[in-house]
């Protein structure tokens, strides 16, 4: 290493991370040369953890993996265990999941705006976009009882169904939110300092990005057009119309406007959802133990692809449960993105990445 | 501005993949070939020429996950790669022997597959031959053990 050369630690504990983590930077004088991204603090042996648990006590467990969209989890658990069970959902609560999937995309993404707002120093996006959250944390509040880990969807269904009134809820919320979402749209696309940061920086294009594994946003920014939600449709996604957001730029502003142009997809979806949930019952009933096997099974979180792999030996505890969470992969994708910029992009380079360690370490 | 990638409709279905994947080589073995769904099993020693062929050949682009399953008679390793073009998520199993847990690394294909390969080699002590750095990812590296095998004794509350 030479003399005009030097490593320098950005965490644990740093203003930029949210979350636990590490990353390591050399630098050229204020240009990174090398990165590496340090994670495992906040490990917890999740997957040893749900080896020692039966099938219905690991439901909350699920919500703990990330505390920003804790439901997207749950549901992937219950999904998971219900192939291996070899059941389905009763048709309403597949509705309900969907409307319920989408309040919980916005709300991951809106946790994500206010941290990229507060990373690129505008800190009035943070009060703005945490008071819109606020509004569907209340809705989801209102339907589980939690504000942040729901514990709501249920192996063979959902917990319980919508409260009363909940339909005019949900589109009062939604009719305010539409309008609320210009005014945060003006404030990033109209704020010349955020734009300086955001375009051109980072740019990836669509076939590095597919080897280095990237879904989610990050992805769709780059030029593919790649949503599990329609590839590989689970729940009732099949029949809901709606956009896959892309953008061809693959820069940090790419990755801002496809997150901001999903917020209204979302909205969309719920409202389809709502207004097409058929009557019915909402849970059916599951026996103690699943037969032997194994199942694969993928969903489009709010950060990209997640996967669950589950083996069962018979018994009523999983003999072997992996969690592919997209941002361990996204995370590990970041060094290529990093190198030839300067110290001073970090912030919004990673700030896009929308980091959850809960689910990178699990 | 460049083009947007789209895969809206599938190019080619499960079942002439497999057979292509069945004609080139011969000792893998189709277990499933369900709509969107490909399993094999494939021996240990062909592991690598086969997800090669799959890339290249039959147009699988994205690693989605490396999962390892202590069956403490055996390991077996599952490589899930996706296919986005042909709506394909396939599920390659690899046996191997206890008492010598290496398997060729996908990470030269796939870079998506780098810090999956360094967690099964961190929790399960798969050795992944061909991996550029191949070392500890969640635990501290002086820890000597692999937490997620079956034989690993933790306390009385995990």
């Amino acid at each position: 290493m030479s003399s005009d050369e030097m490593w320098i630690n950005m965490g644990p504990q740093h203003p930029f991370n949210h979350g636990l983590w590490n990353l390591r930077v050399k630098l050229k004088g204020e240009t990174i040369t090398q990165a590496e991204p340090i994670i495992g603090y906040l490990h917890r042996g999740w997957e040893k953890m749900v080896e020692n648990r039966t099938y219905s006590q690991i439901v909350p467990l699920a919500d703990r993996l990330c505390y920003g969209s804790s439901l997207s989890w749950n549901h992937l658990y219950c999904l998971t265990a219900e192939k291996l069970y070899g059941i389905e959902a009763p048709d309403r609560a597949k509705y309900i999941r969907v409307a319920v999937l989408e309040l919980q995309r916005i709300t991951s993404h809106l946790t994500w705006l206010m941290a990229v707002g507060t990373d690129l120093g505008s800190y009035t996006i943070m009060t703005w976009s945490i008071r819109e959250r606020e509004l569907f944390l209340d809705l989801l509040c209102k339907l589980s009882g939690a504000r942040m880990t729901y514990n709501y969807c249920r192996i063979g269904g959902v917990r319980n169904d919508y409260p009363e009134n909940y339909e005019r809820d949900v589109l009062r919320v939604l009719d305010e939110f539409e309008k609320r979402l210009r005014d945060l749209e003006s404030l990033m696309d109209e704020n010349e300092p955020f734009l300086m940061r955001t375009v051109g920086i980072s740019k990836m294009d669509g076939k590095t990005a597919m080897n280095l594994g990237l879904t989610g946003p990050i992805m769709r920014a780059s030029g593919v057009d790649m949503d599990l939600r329609k590839l590989d449709p689970y729940e009732v996604y099949a029949d809901m119309k709606f956009e896959v957001c892309t953008h061809t730029d693959g820069d940090v502003y790419a990755r801002y406007r496809v997150r901001m142009d999903e917020m209204r997809e979302s909205m969309k979806i719920v409202r389809q959802a709502l207004s097409e949930t058929p009557a019915g019952p909402i849970r059916v009933k599951v026996p103690r133990c699943p037969p032997k096997g194994n199942v694969v099974c993928h969903v489009e979180d709010p950060r990209g692809e997640s996967l669950m792999y589950m083996v069962s030996d018979g018994s009523e505890k999983p003999y072997r449960l992996k969690v592919r969470s997209p941002n361990f992969v996204n995370l590990s994708a970041s060094p290529p993105m990093l190198v030839g910029f300067k110290i001073s992009d970090v912030p919004a380079i990673m700030g896009v990445m929308d980091m959850c360690i809960g689910e990178t370490d699990r | 501005m460049s083009q947007v990638i789209v895969y809206d409709t599938p190019d080619r279905s499960v079942e002439d993949i497999a057979r292509d994947l069945k004609s080139k080589f011969p000792a893998v073995d189709v277990l499933k070939a369900a709509p969107k769904r490909l399993h094999v099993q494939v021996p240990r020693d062909i592991s690598f020429e086969v997800c090669k062929f799959m890339k290249e050949g039959l147009s699988f682009e994205h690693c989605s996950c490396v999962t390892t399953v202590d069956y403490i008679d055996h390991f077996t390793v599952v490589f899930h790669i996706s296919s986005w073009t042909n709506h394909i998520l396939s599920e390659v199993l690899v046996d191997l022997p206890r008492d010598d847990p290496t398997v060729d690394s996908i990470t030269p294909l796939w870079g998506g597959a780098n810090w999956h390969e360094r967690e099964a080699y961190d929790l399960m002590g798969i050795v992944f031959k061909g991996h550029p750095d191949l070392r500890r990812i969640m635990m501290p590296e002086e820890f000597k053990f692999h937490p997620l095998r079956k034989d690993f004794i933790v306390g009385r509350r995990v």
